[in-house]
């Protein structure tokens, strides 16, 4: 856990007064629509198809349990009792009203939670991995980073009115959790040959209409020198990047255009003239930002308990155990994850009361913190091993114990036309009747890790074309039509699906994923083979064929 | 459109000119960038002060050559949403170190003071009477800045190492 400091706070409370200005002349007629518009975007608030959505942010993923209960605080007072884990790390609230959302903002900043830059041109919202600093392997924790990046890009007086938004994720471990090819910046940290900390740097990835994958414009760049590079970057993308079209202003498109190599010299160019300047930042910063990363006091535990050992006969809490438990850098604790996807509800929810009781079983079990992945699932990240079993009977009281994780029916989805004011289709009600499709937990199992991403427009929110299977919803002739595309994936091996054939309608994608999944089980070349990897093997076309064949 | 210089409600003393505006005999003048260039060997000689308006899809660094005879420079925001204009005042300030006036103009509200001083500006041509009138008062909403840049306000970072080693000192 990062502990704000007395400086932290006064610019969060600072931020929260000046927004209550800016709603107060807007309720007043002072400030137009228009005028206000960019003000509350800046501060996580959209005007959706019913009401306003607020969309807070939880900065790499790391909540405390007092900050869970603050948001299920929220949930209850100022909305209907829900919130919504995004696909960044963000956590959004679908009913709120403009008038109370100052008073939610000061809620949320008496626990250090804000909401700036959640939304807008801006520098948004910094993502990590959901497990760092308990990731076994990780080269070391990427928060401590994250943390100085966030402070760096928060109301930063030269990037918040760039041609569009601008995201940036981290990650420290082999596996990628961050999805840190689709961003805009993304950073691998690694070590030189003399053991001193640095970063791969990606840019230009990203979704949206015009997919793609990042590319990196330099393989090592020095810890001290992170800040210099990444402004490098960002004043380069602030003066060329378009603003005439806004589906061509993000800075992958720049790249797109201009080349990776030409980008990389001119930010090279630019980066020379600030590397030696008040952005270097020495040891004694980073150890500063670290000793305000307050780390858990593990015991030593055995890796085999006896309380697992006889949990171990109940095939319900096995079943649990193989899919939501994993290793933890500390043999005798686990990584805990939360699947936020029942059977038949909308992925990512999670109501006040299921809120508050995880912030209970925090406190218990996880040294009082919480975790919150893009997948949209929240972790306990310090579970001792002994407390698995119980841990599991509390969760399945919640209804928080679904053994899903990474299964067909771990799905992520957009709110889609069911909530958003941009969609064409509905994602919802899609990933819904698929997750009835896929009930069974033992067929779910035997296909294995196979992620469907959902996104009801363009605007790709639900991450389609990285999805293992990406549906995507678009209008056709006043209809909801469905392309659903095979192959993608977001993690250190990102690719972009390929399209399988015509869109379809809305009925018919259960049945045709059914196909697809009917297709993968009788190509693949042992049950160890992944969906994905099969796919990549055959390439669309047997799928297609199966598809299609009837229809 | 009121002026805020100083911090406080200013007279304008520059008239601006057009392209193809005839030259007045004195007085000051802020110039388009085009036209300056085109003739600043003549404008620069004449009484008066001279400023330019420089689009903020222009490279600042053609101005260079000029700035030590410039009395003002004013960049411009089409609109509040573009933001280019806060690099090209950095670079002037920071990279270039220009020392003069330099200005905002354009679509220039109230909300975007703070990061406008920040940036390097310290005159403004406001849009609306009310936030001219609310500039000193705007320009105070924190007092909490993350990032270093010329202004020489001190970032948080700075100060928590201040923090830090006057502790060391006391025990």
């Amino acid at each position: 856990m990062y502990a704000y400091d007395e400086i932290d706070r006064t610019l969060v409370n600072e931020r929260v007064s000046e927004f209550r200005d800016q709603v107060q002349r807007r309720l007043s007629g002072e400030l137009t629509e228009d005028e206000f518009k960019m003000l509350r975007l800046q501060n996580g608030v959209y005007l959706q198809l019913h009401a306003y959505m607020f969309r807070v942010a939880i900065p790499y993923g790391t909540l405390a349990s007092n900050q869970l209960r603050q948001l299920a605080h929220v949930a209850r007072k100022y909305d209907r009792g829900y919130g919504h884990f995004t696909t960044r790390q963000n956590i959004q609230f679908n009913w709120i009203k403009l008038s109370d959302l100052p008073d939610a903002l000061a809620d949320l900043a008496e626990v250090g939670i804000h909401a700036m830059q959640t939304s807008g041109n801006n520098m948004r919202n910094v993502t990590s991995d959901q497990w760092a600093g308990v990731a076994p392997g990780e080269i070391e924790d990427p928060r401590i980073w994250s943390e100085l990046i966030r402070q760096h890009t928060t109301l930063h007086p030269e990037f918040s009115f760039l041609p569009r938004k601008f995201k940036i994720a981290i990650t420290a471990s082999d596996h990628d959790r961050a999805a840190i090819k689709v961003h805009d910046i993304g950073l691998r940290l690694i070590k030189n040959e003399k053991g001193e900390t640095g970063f791969e740097v990606l840019v230009g990835g990203g979704l949206g209409r015009t997919p793609f994958i990042g590319k990196t414009i330099k393989h090592f760049v020095h810890g001290r020198d992170l800040l210099s590079y990444i402004e490098a970057i960002l004043r380069v993308y602030n003066q060329y990047g378009r603003r005439d079209n806004i589906y061509k202003a993000r800075i992958k498109i720049l790249v797109h255009e201009l080349g990776i190599e030409k980008f990389s010299r001119e930010v090279e160019e630019e980066w020379q003239h600030i590397r030696y300047s008040s952005l270097q930042i020495d040891n004694e910063v980073i150890e500063d930002i670290r000793s305000r990363f307050i780390y858990p006091a593990y015991e030593k535990l055995p890796h085999m308990p006896d309380e697992l050992r006889q949990a171990a006969a109940d095939p319900d809490f096995e079943a649990w155990r193989k899919n939501s438990v994993a290793a933890h850098k500390n043999p005798g604790y686990s990584i805990v994850t939360i699947s936020l996807k029942p059977i038949g509800a909308p992925p990512g929810d999670a109501t006040a009361e299921q809120m508050d009781a995880l912030a209970d079983l925090a406190d218990k079990y996880s040294f009082g913190e919480i975790r919150v992945g893009h997948e949209q699932n929240l972790a306990l990240p310090h579970v001792a091993k002994r407390d698995l079993p119980a841990l599991w009977k509390a969760l399945d009281k919640l209804g928080l114990a679904t053994p899903n994780v990474n299964l067909i029916t771990d799905i992520i989805a957009c709110p889609g036309l069911d909530y958003c004011s941009l969609a064409n289709a509905r994602s919802i009600p899609i990933a819904q009747e698929l997750t009835r499709r896929f009930a069974n937990h033992e067929l779910a199992n035997l296909i294995g890790r196979l992620h469907i991403n959902i996104s009801g427009c363009i605007n790709a929110c639900g991450h389609h074309h990285v999805g293992h299977i990406g549906i995507l919803g678009v209008e056709k002739n006043g209809e909801e039509v469905y392309q659903i595309t095979i192959g993608g994936r977001a993690d250190e091996s990102a690719a972009l699906g390929n399209l399988i054939g015509p869109g379809v309608k809305f009925d018919e994608v259960a049945d045709v994923v059914e196909d697809i999944v009917e297709a993968y089980l009788a190509l693949r070349e042992r049950p160890e083979e992944l969906f994905v990897d099969t796919v990549k093997r055959l390439g669309v076309e047997p799928f297609k064929e199966r598809v299609y064949a009837t229809r | 459109m009121p002026l805020v210089n100083g911090g406080k409600i200013a007279d304008d003393s520059f008239v601006k000119l057009a392209v193809d505006t005839p030259l007045p005999e004195s007085g000051d003048i802020l110039v388009p960038a085009e036209r300056f260039l085109g003739e600043a060997d003549a404008l620069l000689k004449r009484a008066g002060k001279i400023g330019v308006i420089w689009p903020n899809n222009r490279d600042i660094a053609d101005l260079v050559p000029y700035l030590g005879k410039l009395a003002t420079v004013a960049l411009v925001f089409p609109s509040f949403r573009d933001g280019r204009a806060y690099s090209q005042a950095r670079l002037l300030r920071e990279r270039y170190g220009y020392r003069g006036d330099l200005r905002a103009t354009g679509q220039v509200l109230r909300d975007q003071f703070v990061f406008m001083l920040r940036a390097g500006f310290d005159s403004f041509e406001v849009k609306k009477q009310a936030d001219a009138e609310a500039f000193m008062q705007t320009a105070k909403r924190y007092s909490v800045f993350y990032q270093p840049t010329g202004d020489g306000r001190i970032t948080a970072l700075h100060r928590r190492m201040q923090l830090r080693h006057s502790e060391g000192v006391g025990t």
